[in-house]
């Protein structure tokens, strides 16, 4: 499928191919270029305006390759099996019939389905951390699917965006976002394999058991950069104490460390002994010139509370010992046990991340923190069932949640009498209106400058700016760290960097080769035209008749080429800076 | 101008008398921040502090090499030692200046804590609470700003200068009460300036105005107050942008005599500006030095960042006490946990939660005195008189006039006391 990057701006009257349009400017701009030579070594003279001109020209078509694409293509998404896609749906359906069952004990009404276009923004930004381009938005308006959102999901879901965006969300929940000890972690390759591992839709029971017990070097076993992260300075071998909780808490959903230096408060049944022996797993694990591995030589000691001596700690499992085999190094025992089809808390721990991922809010708070015996709300023992039973597919998962009404409904009530309450919204009643992450927020200001898709078939030069980009703007919008999912309000910093900031400014003002706000103003034949590529290029959405009056009396007023450049950069600066803008809905 | 709502001959005569003695940054001050130094000057003896300092010493420096020597034992690791201004009280050769300051300054030389990792010790040292799974508790900045509300001030009340990867939180207070953090002051404050003009601007929020009635619709009225704080964050943030206040970040105006005294560090800077933001009203300023983590070679790490921390710190005391803000300003100082009285095999010292060093001053805290102490062979682990990290978050409030042990209601719906220690009475001046 072709779309034609002009057409995108609406289908606007055809004006010349961009090269043609710019080599005109240039050349009003120098007339000098055309005009006899000045003097009589005007050999000389045309040597040198060859020489500069093949330049210029060499420059601008490699800019307008690299930033300009005409066509985008766009190949069909591999569907799956009807059967396949009808199982899937009556699943989504199960879990309806849950969420309905405490909608009506609650006697909450929820809000209706929302419009495909806010379904494709919200699985854009949820697989990708980017809203989508206007070319894929008039890509998708142009398609005979009915079921767009579905089309799209399957699209995203062969996407490479989508793989190396979860694989970074992941890695954040295993490793963290700190760059680790140098001469034995490296967190590239581990981001790389997690990709490679959803690309290829690995079960992630595999990729779970990789992570836990796999041995080598970590340049060339990705996998095991898991446990080598934890390596301190000054210590012989990778710290059990991380590495206990990381299992605990990435894997099974529990927040055992708690428990590390006393037993359970509160209410807590653990106990002081259920986190060091699950530690003692690690307590073999030690470096050698072959890499990570196991030393049976090596054991785990702690002093307990209270206690004068360190003492030898067996490894034990807190619960379910009967699932813990009796052959195998420690660590590929503990892998088997957190992967037992028999340890419901493995597949609920990354229903409910899943969840989150979708939802930019978990299931069950916080996301690491699941009780194990219950209760468990609405929809989470039928997905972690519906995980299990299809061999922990991700994909499936994925699949299984986007189909469910929670997923699909509007964050808006549609009678203004009557609009969404915070009961609604925690009850899953109305789709949860939540603050994007950092860099959810760059990606999407980075893409809605930008006409065409942003993806990896775009210049790798300019992917380079954009990541650099978008590791500035988090650090001064403020990186939530590991992935977590709070619920906190804006902050007068992010508004400073939003209003005033180098990104917005860069990406909004006046730059007819790249921006996005001045090229529609150039392309587009009318005002209202120009609106609405603005608001779905930013909001995904056409806009409201009060909205689009607004706006298009603000263009009516800029007459010449610069003032309109003007309006529509402010235009850009106003939408980015608006609520929705910031806030998944 | 000078909007002081009184005009007094005794407040003319302070600001003859704070021109005559050429006190730092006097020339900048805000109409705020002179009224502020009005109140603060007339202050009656005992009255609670207004705002708080805060140096964190990131990586945790090693006690036994900066406030806690104890030469000629095994575990001294060699070092030399000098006098302070307290009687019989000595300090690791390299804090001079420091040392010179005690009178003002108070030493607990038994803080414990029982959290060895940093990032678990600076979220208890900064909060007064060890981690908890369920909620996310407020700093003491947070703490301050929450209680105390500085209606009059423009720029945020709650500064982090310098901030490491744990900056202070506003937990369940809200986001609002984060710390606005920056970096070497000697850089502008960052995306303060508006890129267009005021008339651009205006039709700009108009527009705003015109999208966010769209998105309100069908929404819970409040949300904006109750969960996204947009509209509230971007009148803030436009308020802080036309702010005269914003002229308490620029270090770069002021004499190279007095900055330098603080040394040409971002730390000094970093402490140089604290003054001055203090000056201008803001309730807690944080600055971090890292750099103390020496896990190897000890000496040699610890004696850097104490050349860069003695200058800083000695002179930001000099100065609120010659502002006449030292006795409404706390001033802390320490890291997140101690370094071990043993020496590992490469020289470094590891981490040690067990009794480490803090110094306070300022705000009602005493001066020249010391509180605690450790075992000199490093056998002992518990110090004598120990002080716990909430001891110190409720001393700290106690001096703010702040009812340390109310219990507010956290979102999880469990309540929860602004802190869970008691004040250490021997710490302050009117106990």
């Amino acid at each position: 499928m072709k779309v034609c990057i002009d057409l995108m701006v609406a289908k606007i009257v055809r004006k010349p191919n961009l090269h043609s349009r710019v080599t005109d400017r240039l050349q009003a701009q120098h007339p000098v270029m055309n005009s006899a030579p000045p003097s009589s070594n005007w050999l000389l003279w045309l040597r040198n305006t060859a020489i500069l001109g093949a330049l210029a020209v060499g420059a601008f078509l490699g800019v307008a390759e690299l930033l300009t694409p005409p066509v985008a293509e766009l190949g069909s998404a591999p569907g799956l099996p009807k059967a396949q896609l009808e199982d899937i749906q009556r699943t989504a359906q199960a879990v309806n019939a849950d969420f309905e069952k405490a909608w009506a004990q609650q006697q909450i009404l929820p809000t209706a389905k929302t419009d495909d276009l806010t379904l494709v923004r919200r699985l854009s930004l949820a697989l990708t951390g980017s809203i989508p381009s206007l070319q894929e938005i008039r890509m998708l308006e142009s398609l005979k699917s009915a079921d767009v959102p579905q089309w799209w999901l399957s699209h995203l879901l062969s996407d490479r965006r989508t793989s190396d965006y979860l694989a970074e969300r992941l890695a954040r929940v295993y490793v963290g976002i700190e760059n680790g000890p140098f001469l034995m972690y490296r967190r590239r390759r581990l981001v790389d394999w997690l990709s490679d591992s959803i690309q290829q839709n690995r079960p992630y029971d595999q990729v779970a058991r990789a992570l836990i017990d796999s041995n080598g070097v970590w340049t060339t076993n990705p996998e095991v950069n898991f446990v080598t992260v934890t390596n301190q300075m000054n210590k012989k071998g990778p710290d059990e104490v991380k590495l206990a909780a990381k299992v605990s808490r990435a894997f099974l959903g529990v927040r055992i460390d708690c428990v590390q230096c006393h037993d359970g408060k509160l209410g807590s049944t653990w106990k002081q002994t259920d986190f060091h022996q699950l530690a003692a797993f690690f307590g073999q694990a030690d470096f050698s010139l072959n890499g990570l591995r196991d030393d049976p030589k090596q054991n785990y000691k702690v002093r307990y509370l209270g206690k004068m001596e360190d003492e030898k700690v067996p490894a034990k499992v807190p619960w379910k010992p009967e699932l813990l085999p009796s052959s195998g190094t420690p660590r590929e025992k503990l892998a088997t046990w957190v992967t037992a089809k028999e340890n419901k808390a493995f597949a609920r721990a990354m229903v409910n991340r899943m969840w989150a991922l979708l939802f930019n809010r978990p299931l069950v708070a916080p996301v690491d923190e699941i009780p194990l015996e219950g209760p468990f709300p609405a929809g989470m023992e039928l997905l972690a069932d519906d995980f299990i039973s299809h061999g922990y597919d991700m994909q499936r998962l994925i699949r299984v949640i986007v189909g469910t009404q929670a997923f699909q409904m509007s964050s808006q009530s549609s009678d203004p009498d009557h609009p969404v309450t915070v009961a609604a919204e925690n009850a899953w009643a109305a789709f949860p209106v939540t603050r994007l992450r950092p860099e959810q927020m760059a990606g999407s200001v980075i893409q809605a400058a930008s006409l065409s898709t942003i993806d990896a078939e775009t210049h790798v030069l300019f992917r380079l700016k954009r990541d650099i980009d978008v590791t500035n703007f988090v650090k001064r919008y403020g990186d939530s760290g590991e992935d977590t999912f709070d619920d906190g309000g804006g902050t007068i910093p992010q508004r400073l960097l939003l209003m005033n900031g180098n990104m917005i400014s860069n990406n909004t003002g006046n730059n007819p080769l790249i921006n996005a706000s001045t090229r529609i103003g150039m392309l587009s034949p009318d005002n209202a035209t120009a609106v609405e590529a603005a608001y779905l290029s930013i909001f995904t959405r056409r806009p409201t008749p009060a909205e689009q009056s607004h706006f298009t009396g603000l263009l009516a007023t800029s007459k010449s080429r610069s003032s309109r450049s003007i309006a529509m950069s402010d235009l850009y600066w106003t939408l980015m800076n608006a609520t929705e803008f910031s806030w998944n809905h | 101008m000078n909007t002081s709502p009184c005009h007094s001959p005794s407040h003319l005569t302070r600001r003859s008398l704070l021109r005559g003695t050429g006190a730092a940054g006097i020339s900048w001050l805000t109409p705020l921040a002179d009224l502020l130094a009005v109140e603060a000057e007339s202050a009656p003896i005992g009255k609670p502090a207004r705002s708080v300092i805060l140096l964190w010493l990131g990586g945790a420096a090693s006690q036994l090499d900066t406030f806690d020597p104890h030469p000629e034992t095994t575990i001294g690791g060699g070092v030399k030692t000098i006098p302070t201004a307290i009687k019989g009280v000595n300090f690791a050769a390299g804090l001079e200046q420091t040392a010179s300051v005690m009178q003002d300054v108070s030493l607990i030389r038994s803080m414990v804590s029982k959290e060895g990792d940093h990032e678990r010790a600076f979220y208890n040292i900064k909060t007064g609470y060890r981690p908890d799974p369920t909620l996310i508790h407020p700093s003491i900045g947070a703490i301050v700003c929450h209680e105390l509300p500085e209606a009059k001030i423009e720029i945020p009340t709650h500064v982090s200068i310098l901030p490491n990867q744990w900056p202070a939180r506003g937990g369940f207070f809200g986001a609002q009460y984060d710390a606005f953090q920056m970096y070497d002051p000697k850089s502008p404050v960052p995306d303060v300036k508006a890129r267009v003009d005021d008339k651009r601007l205006d039709r700009r929020m108009e527009g705003l105005a015109v999208v966010e009635q769209a998105f309100a619709r069908g929404r819970e009225p409040d949300m904006d107050q109750n969960k996204t704080l947009h509209q509230i964050s971007m009148q803030r943030a436009r308020n802080m942008m036309s702010s005269d206040q914003l002229k308490a970040f620029n270090v770069t105006d002021a004499p190279a005599k007095e900055l330098n005294a603080y040394g040409d560090t971002p730390f000094g800077r970093g402490c140089f500006a604290a003054v001055r933001l203090i000056q201008a009203g803001v309730r807690c300023v944080e600055v971090t030095l890292n750099g103390w983590d020496t896990h190897a070679n000890n000496f040699e790490g610890q004696a850097t960042q104490v050349k860069i921390l003695d200058a800083a710190y000695a002179s930001l005391i000099r100065d609120l006490k010659k502002l006449n803000l030292l006795e409404s300003t706390i001033v802390v100082c320490g890291g997140e946990f101690g370094r071990t009285p043993k020496i590992n095999n490469v020289g470094g010292r590891d981490h040690w939660p067990h009794a480490f060093s803090m110094l306070v001053s300022g705000g009602g805290f005493a001066g020249g005195r010391v509180i605690g102490s450790t075992d000199p062979q490093g056998e002992k682990q518990e110090p004598e008189k120990p002080v716990l990290v909430e001891d110190l978050h409720a001393t700290v409030q106690n001096l703010l006039g702040i009812d340390y042990s109310r219990e507010v209601m956290t979102p999880v719906g469990r309540p929860m006391a602004l802190s869970k220690g008691e004040p250490v009475k021997e710490l302050q001046a009117h106990a």
